[in-house]
């Protein structure tokens, strides 16, 4: 990475810490916790949609998956979060390997339904195990992530500042994880089984297991965002994980330019903070909101992240990424 | 010594015999053609080698190791990779990204290593670089490391194919028709690439239509006609196989007449 890269990486990372300080609404400060668990969504997804390039319809799923488990773990085993946290992660993930047994198998349109199949028993699940998840009612009474003492002064979690800055962490975890694993061998062969499954393999790339690896990645990390919204909301039920939640992860990535870490995280942005820039327009808000989808998807095959690609390269082929 | 050895293939689909008990070996360092008309099986054959399709019977063994029911990557494991008929290049990449892609098998970074980015992630990375750089150097292609390959023309489209199998270091690299729809020029190149390729070691098996290319660099040519082995031998031999000229040329004495 250049000095003028990193230089600009530092700055904003700076900028995000003090964002909260910056905006001391609480309203802001929930729209900057929404866009932070976004984020983590919309880059895993990016995984699965952007480099292995199959439409996966269940994360919002595995969202849920690793909600319900953070806080099942926490509320009926009394785990604390640094446990239940972990554990609702490897559960997602392991979730993530049990249903991509069968669904990667498949690729193209049949994948993109046998997630859209799981995505259905999931939310079925969880409504009709009431005894466990108190079905469409919602699991309420979840403890947050709890507290601890910084020189003499307790920091809750209950608080919005603590907890956002306890988002952004895992975000740029997140992040980092994923752009590494992107970055070297893994990624080169993801790219390898979406480009071409039968020369990837020619050439020693095994496409089931790359295909799985991504897919685990991508669902557990989505069980850290589920982790982290059950223990920010307090209240969880089956509405947050339905499908039109899974549309909403995979829009974000679409929008914000798949194929790219950088898209994804700023589709999740522009997705979450639109609709409340919109919200001065009255009803109008959601037809503003849906013609603007329509708009960047008609002229930035891309995503929006597509137009910096062509002010560097006006050469380029548009058609790049159109199939 | 047989370097790869096919005994007995047969493969069918429903009533079309593509290959019909086909018996054939390659020695160690030799470039070897397999020619033969359109549908003659040569691709089937080649698909039957490298596990893309699985064959009705017989068996395949390479460098001592009975590859008949292995798949794809573990073959290439072993040291043998093939090109397409159809160029395969990965698209939406640099030249030189899709090569590096081609050294898979010897990136030996771990997940944790690549999560931590740590250095031997970033040595093996380099490393492969240098690979893929050296090798675009061989084929001639260095200058065009940065370009998107679906952007290459169609010549360097066959090559790029080629550099890619070339950075999995293979032992045996079984080329489809790498010199097909090629002009004079570009076949010469080709054919140019193919000796140099044997030079540094590497056995070569090759399917291909044009008889100049496989006549001159060939060492040992098998003919095949539906299906069927029907010839074997040096292209000089070949060249003068009755049965070789009626496959190609119709029967003499029909043309005579």
């Amino acid at each position: 990475m250049s000095v003028h890269k990193s230089g600009i990486t530092a700055a904003l990372f700076v900028a995000v810490l003090l964002l909260p300080v910056v905006f001391s609404e609480p309203f802001y400060q929930h729209i900057m916790i929404a866009a932070g668990i976004n984020i983590i969504l919309a880059v895993s997804l990016g995984i699965i949609v952007g480099y292995l390039g199959e439409l996966s319809l269940s994360h919002g799923a595995f969202y849920g998956i690793g909600a319900y488990t953070s806080a099942l773990l926490m509320t009926k085993l009394s785990l604390p979060f640094v446990l239940a946290f972990p554990l609702a992660i490897i559960f997602t993930g392991l979730m993530g390997f049990l249903i991509g047994i069968p669904a990667l198998r498949l690729s193209g349109h049949y994948f993109a339904i046998a997630t859209l199949g799981f995505q259905g028993i999931v939310i079925l699940l969880i409504i009709n195990m009431v005894d466990l998840t108190r079905g469409p009612m919602g699991l309420s009474g979840i403890p947050s992530p709890g507290a601890f003492d910084l020189f003499g002064i307790t920091i809750s979690f209950q608080d919005k500042i603590p907890f956002y800055y306890l988002t952004v962490a895992v975000m740029s975890v997140v992040l980092l994880l994923t752009r590494n694993l992107i970055g070297y061998k893994y990624g080169q062969a993801f790219i390898a089984t979406r480009e071409d499954p039968l020369l990837a393999a020619s050439i020693g790339v095994k496409p089931r297991k790359y295909r799985m690896l991504a897919f685990v990645i991508s669902t557990a990390m989505a069980g850290a965002a589920g982790s982290l919204y059950s223990h920010y909301t307090l209240f969880i039920s089956p509405d947050s994980f339905h499908l039109g939640e899974s549309i909403y992860i995979a829009t974000m990535v679409i929008i914000g330019g798949r194929g790219t870490i950088l898209g994804p995280l700023v589709g999740a942005i522009l997705l979450t903070t639109l609709p409340e820039a919109l919200r001065f327009t009255g009803d109008l808000q959601f037809v503003l909101y849906g013609l603007m989808l329509m708009l960047v998807v008609v002229f930035m095959p891309k995503g929006v992240i597509g137009i910096f690609d062509h002010l560097k390269q006006p050469r380029t082929q548009q058609n790049n990424h159109a199939g | 010594m047989a370097f790869l050895s096919i005994d007995n293939i047969s493969k069918s689909f429903g009533g079309l015999s593509a290959n019909r008990e086909i018996t054939l070996s390659i020695k160690e360092h030799e470039i070897v053609s397999i020619i033969g008309p359109n549908g003659a099986g040569k691709t089937t054959l080649f698909n039957i080698i490298t596990g893309v399709e699985p064959s009705d019977s017989g068996s395949v063994r390479f460098a001592g190791a009975d590859i008949t029911a292995m798949a794809t990557p573990e073959i290439a494991r072993l040291g043998l990779v093939r090109t397409f008929q159809q160029t395969k290049i990965f698209r939406d990449l640099t030249v030189v990204e899709a090569v590096m892609i081609g050294h898979h098998l010897h990136d030996r970074t771990g997940l944790l290593g690549a999560f931590l980015s740590n250095r031997f992630a970033r040595e093996q990375r380099k490393k492969k670089l240098e690979i893929a750089l050296e090798i675009l150097e061989f084929i001639g292609m260095a200058d065009r490391k940065d370009s998107i390959t679906q952007n290459l023309p169609y010549g360097e489209q066959k090559l790029l194919n080629i550099a890619i199998a070339l950075a999995a270091k293979p032992k045996l690299l079984l080329m489809d028709e790498p010199a097909a729809g090629m002009n004079p020029t570009e076949s010469m190149r080709m054919m140019e690439t193919i000796r140099r390729i044997k030079e540094t070691g590497i056995t070569v098996g090759l399917v291909e239509h044009n008889m100049r290319l496989v006549m001159n660099i060939s060492e040992r040519v098998f003919v095949l006609n539906y299906g069927e082995l029907i010839a074997e031998g040096r292209p000089e031999e070949i060249r003068n196989n009755q049965k070789v000229v009626e496959v190609y040329l119709g029967r003499q004495s029909r043309a005579g007449a």
